[in-house]
């Protein structure tokens, strides 16, 4: 596969690796001549430098043939456009931005790339789970239909403790899956499951009742 | 008219006060209160600190009740990202934008934003001062 990143910071210099150890074609786009050089010293002539927001610069560098272009500077808008003039263009198949700002994930995909990745968010939701009191986690989102997997812990003071699931006045909504104890074996969540003081309840929600499935399940 | 511009440089600045004059509702929308120099002090618009980019700030700005939305900072790429926004999200009836870049111009052109290019009109017009 012919793999175009542009931006030669920390994340295009990554990603650019691990690109061409997997052994795809892959070529950086980067402005700073210094840096530029730095990576080819590094990597062998990988990198080209320019804009990757410049029409100019994508016909000189077969974007035409790309199968993949994904934009990892650190300035949102250089993403959005980099990958627009790649997909609008050169009708490249499929288009990967990063985004800082998480409220641009879905301006992004409104306007046309394919997948917009959220650094941010994803650094914040690693830490969130790192932090052991707090009550609802986001483990995962399925960017079709926007349904999250979350964790929410049941700590020992909480009300529901010793309660049933269907005692519990959750978001019709919202799908419990698994409950995790402790110390025993996960089982799967069933009407007469009974919550147990630092239990993990793995859940289904949609993003908008996330809130009504962390009162229900931990009682305030 | 309400009509918000974003960046406050000479052009901003220029036609915020042109705007003004002819009794049109305007604000301004600058990252840096510095530059607000550049308006007089009869001006009598709004200018307000913000980013462009942010859509809180828009908002701020008014831009859901605008008629137009002008953006004329210094980069191309935020100019697009902050006329989409408008354009898409906003649904602002009116948006021009500034890309000096002729090749992306073009393009976002066929896109469907009214883009201009500074670049390719003055090149066009110094030549036909030289009679060209």
């Amino acid at each position: 596969m012919y793999i175009i990143v542009i931006g030669g910071g920390r994340i295009g210099y990554y990603l650019t690796k691990a690109l061409l150890d997997e052994g795809h074609e892959v070529l950086l786009v980067e402005k700073n001549a210094a840096l530029c050089e730095k990576i080819n010293d590094e990597l062998g002539s990988v990198c080209f430098r320019g804009d990757g927001c410049e029409a100019a610069t994508l016909v000189e560098i077969g974007t035409g043939r790309a199968d993949m272009f994904i934009a990892v500077t650190g300035d949102d808008e250089d993403n959005l456009v980099a990958c627009q003039v790649a997909k609008y263009k050169f009708n490249v198949p499929r288009t990967i931005a990063r985004s800082r700002n998480p409220g641009n994930k879905s301006l992004f995909k409104k306007l046309g790339v394919d997948v917009v990745v959220s650094s941010t968010d994803i650094i914040l939701e690693h830490i969130e789970e790192e932090v052991p009191t707090h009550p609802l986690t986001h483990l995962f989102t399925f960017e079709d239909s926007g349904l999250e997997i979350v964790e929410v812990k049941i700590p020992p003071e909480s009300k529901t403790v010793g309660k049933s699931v269907k005692e519990l006045s959750l978001p019709e909504e919202s799908k419990l899956v698994l409950v995790i104890p402790r110390e025993r074996k996960p089982h799967l969540a069933t009407a007469s499951t009974i919550l147990q003081a630092g239990d993990r309840v793995i859940a289904l929600t949609p993003p908008e009742s996330e809130e009504q499935l962390r009162t229900a399940l931990r009682g305030s | 008219m309400k009509v918000v511009i974003m960046g406050c440089g000479r052009v901003g600045a220029q036609l915020a006060v042109l705007l003004d004059a002819e009794g049109h509702t305007v604000t301004v929308l600058d990252t840096d209160a510095y530059s607000f120099r550049r308006l007089p002090p009869d001006f009598g618009g709004t200018a307000l600190v913000g980013n462009g980019l942010d859509q809180e700030a828009l908002k701020r700005a008014g831009i859901e009740e605008a008629d137009a939305f002008v953006v004329v900072t210094q980069g191309d790429n935020r100019n697009v990202m902050a006329a989409q926004i408008a354009k898409h999200i906003f649904n602002v009836p009116r948006v021009i934008c500034r890309i000096y870049d002729p090749l992306r111009q073009e393009l976002y052109q066929t896109l469907g934003l009214e883009a201009i290019s500074p670049t390719t009109v003055f090149a066009q017009l110094l030549k036909e001062k030289l009679g060209g």
